[in-house]
């Protein structure tokens, strides 16, 4: 009965579906309910980031970049403005990297909030979306205490920052994190492993590390099959090299290396290691003035720069070409959720329909970022 | 490896491969070479002991604005830590380059994007279509003469 085959059938998942995450579509070509393919089709969100950022001058660019990775706003932000500040050569003040870190840390914290959160809202978990969400709500009051913005920040600009830290932000940043360590094992407790995601997760979506360094997958993505590599620590930039902290990679604790279950906990593990980082920066905040070396007209000499960063969901990198004007001549936003979607057909052949939603899910794509 | 080190291991290989090299503090290093090569080097590069280069973290589209269009890959090794820059010119009236989608998978989405908004056609790619835009769109948006088309099904465009 095994090489019994049937008619073969096409399946069309999103663009409207809520396990894609936003506008994805999916076509599945389907063997009954095993997956024989998977061929997704991106750009309902495509904005012309390029195209706009070619029309503007390079400071009024950044409120762009937040739009690119929109749970990611902090981290883009910070990859563009470094890739600027190459381009002109100019040094920012050791507070202003500081703050970028602990901004960029907390990003990240909130954003995996919400992958964990919607992950177990796919397989079926609701109330850990609601714990997710209540703690991401104290980052993003963080986030308007110092800015006024709750998720588009245009809060770095090149050379500095748009405002300096309030007065109490400190003592409000480890009220959250000591109020946030328990609450991350509860969420251990209540999801992680549980028994039922765990056998919906694990053993599903495996994913080589071979496969997933050729198909260019970054991020919790890659490093969920046991590669250890994080851009941070690999090739150090801002001032990441000052902290101690730790790369996670999956282990296959639950089933095989590479599966749901490894890049979900990679992500869990990863807060973890953001706290450690935002705990020793806000010790060592260096005093200065986060305005002092903003320039007054962004004018880089004839050049281009190639800057790689660590965003939530992987490497996030700009390719920015001068030609010595005010405007960039070409800007390409290298975006990690566009590689790591590109692999979806390699882990999804031979599972059940009903695994799609945990491997897509799995992934961590937000639709921003892949069709910018 | 530096960038001069693996130029010059390219140049062995390929003694008449590289256009041009330029290496300078307020840029990247990068190397142009021949495009009907940029396969032969892209697995020469992958496979060479030394180099290894096996992680391809971009490519980008390019128009010049004098005639010519390009394609920049940037290349680097997880396992030697270094990186590199490489870039082909095509002329605008025939943008043809072979594809290197069977060395690094990432390409295909990547070439598929030079497709689609640059109009460069990848020899050898398995899917050459547009990925981005509507499959009925006109023209590649990022080339520098672009003029968007008037109406899109009957929807305005320009707005």
């Amino acid at each position: 009965m095994a090489e019994l085959r049937t008619e073969e059938m096409v399946l069309n998942m999103g663009p409207q579906h809520p396990s894609t995450h936003g506008v994805l579509r999916v076509e599945l070509v389907v063997d009954g309910e095993v997956v024989v393919d998977a061929i997704p089709h991106i750009g309902y969100l495509h904005r012309c980031f390029e195209k706009h950022a070619e029309a503007l001058n390079y400071q009024q660019i950044v409120p762009y970049c937040d739009r690119m990775d929109y749970l990611g706003s902090m981290n883009n932000d910070h990859a563009y403005v470094l890739g600027v500040e190459k381009l002109l050569n100019i040094q920012v003040p050791e507070r202003v990297e500081y703050i970028r870190v602990i901004m960029a840390e907390f990003q990240r914290i909130a954003s995996h909030l919400v992958s964990i959160g919607t992950y177990g809202l796919d397989i079926g978990a609701f109330t850990p979306f609601l714990f997710c969400f209540r703690d991401r709500e104290m980052i993003l009051d963080l986030f308007e205490m110092t800015c006024g913005a709750r998720l588009l920040y245009n809060y770095m600009w090149p050379g500095g920052l748009s405002h300096d830290l309030p007065a109490g932000f400190v003592e409000k940043a480890r009220a959250f994190i000591k109020h946030f360590r328990p609450a991350m094992k509860e969420l251990n407790d209540l999801l992680s492993y549980n028994e039922i995601f765990v056998k919906r997760t694990a053993n599903v979506g495996v994913l080589p590390a071979d496969i997933a360094i050729n198909y260019g997958a970054s991020g919790p993505t890659l490093r969920g099959s046991g590669v250890k590599w994080d851009l941070r620590k690999c090739e150090p930039y801002s001032v990441y090299n000052k902290f101690d902290w730790d790369i996670v990679v999956g282990t296959g604790e639950m089933g095989t290396l590479g599966d749901c279950w490894d890049r979900y906990m990679v992500k869990v593990w990863e807060i973890e290691q953001s706290l450690r980082i935002i705990e020793q920066a806000l010790d060592t905040l260096p005093e200065g003035d986060v305005q002092a070396a903003i320039p007054k007209r962004v004018r880089p000499p004839v050049g281009e720069v190639y800057v790689r960063s660590e965003s939530p969901r992987g490497e996030l990198a700009y390719y920015i070409v001068s030609d010595g004007s005010q405007k960039p001549y070409r800007v390409k936003g290298r975006a990690p959720s566009f590689s790591n979607l590109s692999l979806l057909p390699e882990i999804s052949r031979g599972y059940l329909i009903a695994d799609m939603i945990a491997i897509i899910g799995s992934v961590d794509i937000t639709l921003g970022d892949v069709d910018r | 490896m530096n960038a001069n080190e693996i130029h010059d291991r390219i140049k062995d290989r390929f003694p008449d491969g590289i256009v041009e090299f330029k290496i300078d503090a307020t840029v990247d290093p990068f190397i142009v070479v021949r495009p009907e090569l940029i396969r032969d080097i892209a697995v020469f590069l992958s496979s060479d002991p030394e180099l290894k280069f096996d992680y391809l973290m971009s490519i980008s589209g390019m128009d010049y604005n004098d005639g010519n269009l390009g394609v920049v890959y940037h290349i680097s090794s997880m396992e030697k830590r270094h990186r590199i820059t490489l870039k082909v010119k095509l002329p605008k009236t025939d943008a043809q380059v072979p594809s290197v989608e069977s060395i690094w998978k990432t390409a295909n989405w990547h070439e598929r994007e030079s497709f689609d908004l640059f109009g460069i056609v990848f020899q050898g790619h398995p899917d050459m279509r547009r990925i981005l835009l509507p499959d009925d769109w006109e023209g590649n948006p990022l080339r520098k003469d672009y003029k968007a088309q008037e109406y899109y099904h009957g929807m305005k465009v320009p707005y």
